[in-house]
């Protein structure tokens, strides 16, 4: 059974005929050619594929495209906005938030949305807010501080 | 992983849903938060000829306080209720539940009727719907049911839940002056399932003594358990510390976990008497002890 599909896929609408079954990061992945998202454990567990699915970050390995239909997906890719980093990618640079930065896509989709409900968020809403975005290298210690750096960043602008 | 193809369909009344259930029966299945489905069928545990997705149907969604009732839609996700001021007010018990489900990204798109409707004795809703006493709406071609949550589940997976119903509300009766509930759960890492969790809502009555008593476990067995000794133990008596630790002595008794990856039997029943305590004392100091 095939669907047709129309999501805003940072900012821009885009069509395509897709199966049911297809999952949301396979769209984006193949269908788009939009990388950035990556497919970690593929089970719902380590948040790497983390996109922003009306605003909300949502694991896209368990979301199906057909699912996506009519809204609008956010993935790494749209963070940039005219050629300049969004403050929370600036910041994961500054902090050394990554080290292998296979788990930063998601990562930043989740703490960009974080940051967008919350200018003020304290260490523990931090740690919260990731806790389903698995870092083997980091030992979250600098994703942490790299978030409060953003959240400064966003404050004084 | 890729799940096995199926046919998706995306009613826009809760008639229609009923109305594919109804054609599709065993073939079918309801697409609610899909956090649990979605991994079933993409790990191939499970295959659906139809997902009848019930997201876009409106008026699903809802938290609120009607003539003694909460009253939840069954599509309400979980991050709603983390958010919702009415929970805040006087459901302490979901306060420290809902926080534990999943994890933050999960609990964006699971909803409580999923959490409810799958059947799986490792999920948190259940154990603290049957010590809430609540009451859970399913809507079938016949119209509309009421069924008690301790009576809701039958075995591992299987629920009282026809293939053409479908959860619609969760009714947790408002709980009167004197109550209190709490829910403790002991796991791994953020996601996993309890190696044991325990949920507990009492009321007190003018004395002191306990009026009413839900007891209730996650993960305790092939189905949640309703912790009967222990709620008709603690039932009229005074909630002192002898009564409590006999009270959390006969809700572990009534757990019959199997042993994995998260500890052997005889640690996980430990860790129930353990958590019932703790429980049960957190929801004694809520409900305002004296």
């Amino acid at each position: 059974m095939k669907h047709r599909i129309s999501v805003k896929v940072n900012g821009a609408a885009r069509e395509a005929e897709v199966e049911s079954r297809l999952l949301l990061v396979h769209f984006i992945r193949e269908n788009l050619r939009l990388t950035g998202t990556h497919i970690g454990c593929d089970t719902s567990h380590c948040g790497v594929c983390t996109v922003l699915l009306d605003g909300q970050p949502v694991k896209s390995c368990t979301v199906l495209a057909v699912q996506a239909d009519g809204c609008s997906v956010s993935t790494v890719e749209g963070l940039e906005q005219g050629g300049k980093l969004h403050p929370v990618q600036e910041a994961f640079t500054e902090k050394h938030a990554l080290q292998c930065g296979f788990c930063t896509p998601g990562m930043l989709m989740t703490c960009s949305a974080l940051l967008e409900r919350n200018r003020k968020p304290t260490e523990q809403e931090i740690r919260e807010a990731i806790s389903g975005n698995l870092c083997r290298c980091t030992g979250y210690l600098n994703i942490v501080k790299a978030v409060q750096h953003a959240a400064e960043k966003m404050r004084a602008s | 992983m890729i799940p096995a193809p199926f046919d998706y369909h995306c009613p826009g009344t809760l008639d229609e849903a009923v109305a594919l259930l109804s054609r599709y029966g065993d073939q079918a299945k309801v697409l609610s938060g899909g956090m649990s489905l979605l991994p079933t069928l993409k790990l191939r545990l499970g295959s659906y000829a139809h997902l009848v997705d019930i997201n876009r149907i409106p008026g699903l969604e809802y938290v609120k306080e009607e003539k003694g009732w909460l009253r939840i839609g069954a599509g309400t996700r979980q991050a709603t209720l983390e958010r919702s001021e009415i929970i805040k007010s006087k459901y302490g018990i979901l306060v420290d539940a809902v926080p534990l489900i999943a994890d933050p990204l999960v609990r964006n798109r699971g909803t409580i009727g999923g959490n409810l409707a799958n059947g799986d004795p490792a999920n948190d809703w259940p154990a603290i719907a049957i010590a809430l006493g609540a009451e859970l709406a399913v809507r079938g071609p016949k119209g509309e049911r009421a069924i008690a949550a301790n009576r809701f589940y039958k075995s591992l997976f299987v629920t009282e839940l026809k293939a053409d119903e479908i959860l619609v509300e969760v009714r947790v009766p408002v709980p009167p002056a004197k109550s209190g509930g709490a829910y403790r759960k002991l796991k791994r890492k953020t996601g996993d399932f309890a190696a044991a969790a325990v949920a507990v809502q009492l009321t007190l009555n003018a004395k002191g003594a306990v009026e009413r008593a839900g007891i209730a476990l996650t993960n305790a067995g092939p189905t949640p358990v309703e912790a009967v000794e222990a709620q008709k133990f603690l039932s009229g008596k005074a909630p002192d510390d002898k009564n409590i630790l006999e009270t959390a002595k006969l809700a572990a008794k009534a757990s019959s976990p199997s042993a994995d990856r998260r500890g052997s039997v005889e640690y996980k029943r430990e860790m129930a008497r353990v958590l019932a305590g703790r429980a049960l004392h957190a929801a004694l100091d809520r409900a305002g002890r004296s």
